[in-house]
């Protein structure tokens, strides 16, 4: 598993920081393969596709 | 010489006349135990010479990323190695986001595009989008698609844009440390042409970026010189991969005598809290802010980043019994 905000492995390094930080912006990363994945901001929410795993969103 | 709130309250509050120049450093100068007869003599002057009322808008990114500038702040652009990736907003996805816009009581909308100015096909998709949300919904669109020509001015009057932004972004002599691709008059220029065609003007800039507090002031005179109708005022909120990725997160007593400098160098100008004030202020900071001469918000998320949610922003407006401006006051 990755972190969506710098797309290390979630298990290779500290991700506090970037858990504070998803908690103001979407993630980035595809938390199941690390692609970049395609992020649209909406004003009440956000999805974001990665190319292999489909859609997410809050 | 008298202190400088004190002439402050003479000038502008009674006299409706914004700051100098020197003035605004000497406000940006206070000590810290001044900031809050500062910020209420900022709130006075904004219900003197604006009113009570807030004006609420909400914005979405119809084309996000790849953007060809290198604006040093911004995710956005192509030439850093930025996680944001390119992706465009298709025309039922945009009227949903003005409908949940409208939705908050805000009577603005504004379609933005991370471009350095709209080519033929960012015009089409604009044309069509402003068409398919005025027919559904009852809101203002505004729009900010970087520099224009005089006929895309035109163009977008023509669509029935009501207001268009073009931040000056940065002072003039900060300019070249924040943007390369592009000149700070040519900023100014599209301005101008915003302005001369009856479209209203909303410019402003962000602070924060490692500007001096003088050039802080001088941001704050020269918009003050191009007369907005708006000034959107934001706070860096540093992004990864961008230049000013590890510039440190403004100090929030600065941002609150900045807020309340830009209210005196412009008394009457709708001043609105834009990006980064989440970051910068918190919660307490948003509320003195709002009771420091602010008098407008972006309600919901930003272009890439959350905000604070629409319903929070929103009660918090009730408990400071600041009535959102309503659309037939906007027209």
């Amino acid at each position: 598993m990755f972190c969506g905000h710098c797309g290390q492995a979630l298990d290779a390094a500290d991700h506090r920081i970037c858990e504070r930080r998803l908690l103001m912006e979407p993630p980035r990363f595809c938390a199941q393969c690390a692609r970049r994945m395609k992020v649209q901001v909406h004003p009440r929410g956000w999805s974001a596709e990665c190319v292999e795993h489909g859609v997410i969103g809050d | 010489m008298t202190d400088i709130l004190e002439r402050a309250r003479t000038k502008v509050l009674d006299g409706g006349e914004g700051l100098s120049y020197d003035e605004v450093v000497e406000v940006l100068q206070l000590p810290d135990d001044q900031i809050p007869e500062l910020l209420q003599l900022a709130h006075e002057v904004r219900m003197t010479h604006c009113g009570p009322e807030i004006e609420v808008e909400g914005i979405i990114s119809l084309k996000t990323g790849g953007c060809p500038e290198d604006c040093h702040f911004c995710s956005q652009s192509g030439q850093f190695t930025s996680p944001v990736r390119s992706v465009w907003l298709d025309i039922p996805q945009l009227v949903k986001a003005a409908e949940e816009t409208a939705a908050t009581g805000a009577t603005e909308f504004c379609i933005v595009a991370a471009v350095r100015g709209p080519d033929e096909r960012l015009m089409s998709q604009v044309r069509d989008g402003i068409k398919a949300i005025q027919e559904a919904v009852d809101i203002n669109v505004a729009a900010s698609l970087g520099m224009l020509s005089q006929e895309q001015v035109d163009d977008l009057k023509s669509m029935g844009v009501h207001r268009y932004n073009h931040n000056l972004e940065a002072a003039k002599s900060y300019f070249p440390n924040v943007v390369t691709t592009h000149s700070w008059e040519e900023r100014w220029e599209t301005c101008e042409m915003v302005r001369e065609s009856g479209m209203e003007l909303c410019c402003g800039g962000l602070v924060g970026m490692g500007e001096t507090l003088e050039q802080r002031a001088e941001l704050a005179v020269q918009l003050a010189e191009l007369e907005p109708h708006e000034v959107p005022l934001n706070f860096l909120n540093p992004r990864p991969g961008t230049p000013f990725g590890d510039q440190p997160i403004m100090d929030s007593n600065d941002a609150l005598r900045t807020i309340a400098a830009f209210r005196l160098a412009m008394p009457r100008t709708v001043l609105r809290y834009a990006g980064g004030r989440e970051l910068t202020l918190g919660d307490l900071g948003t509320r003195e802010g709002l009771l420091g001469g602010i008098n407008a918000v972006i309600v919901g998320n930003y272009l890439t980043t959350l905000g604070r949610s629409a319903d929070e922003d929103l009660a918090l407006l009730t408990e400071l019994k600041m009535p959102i401006k309503e659309l037939a006051k906007t027209l």
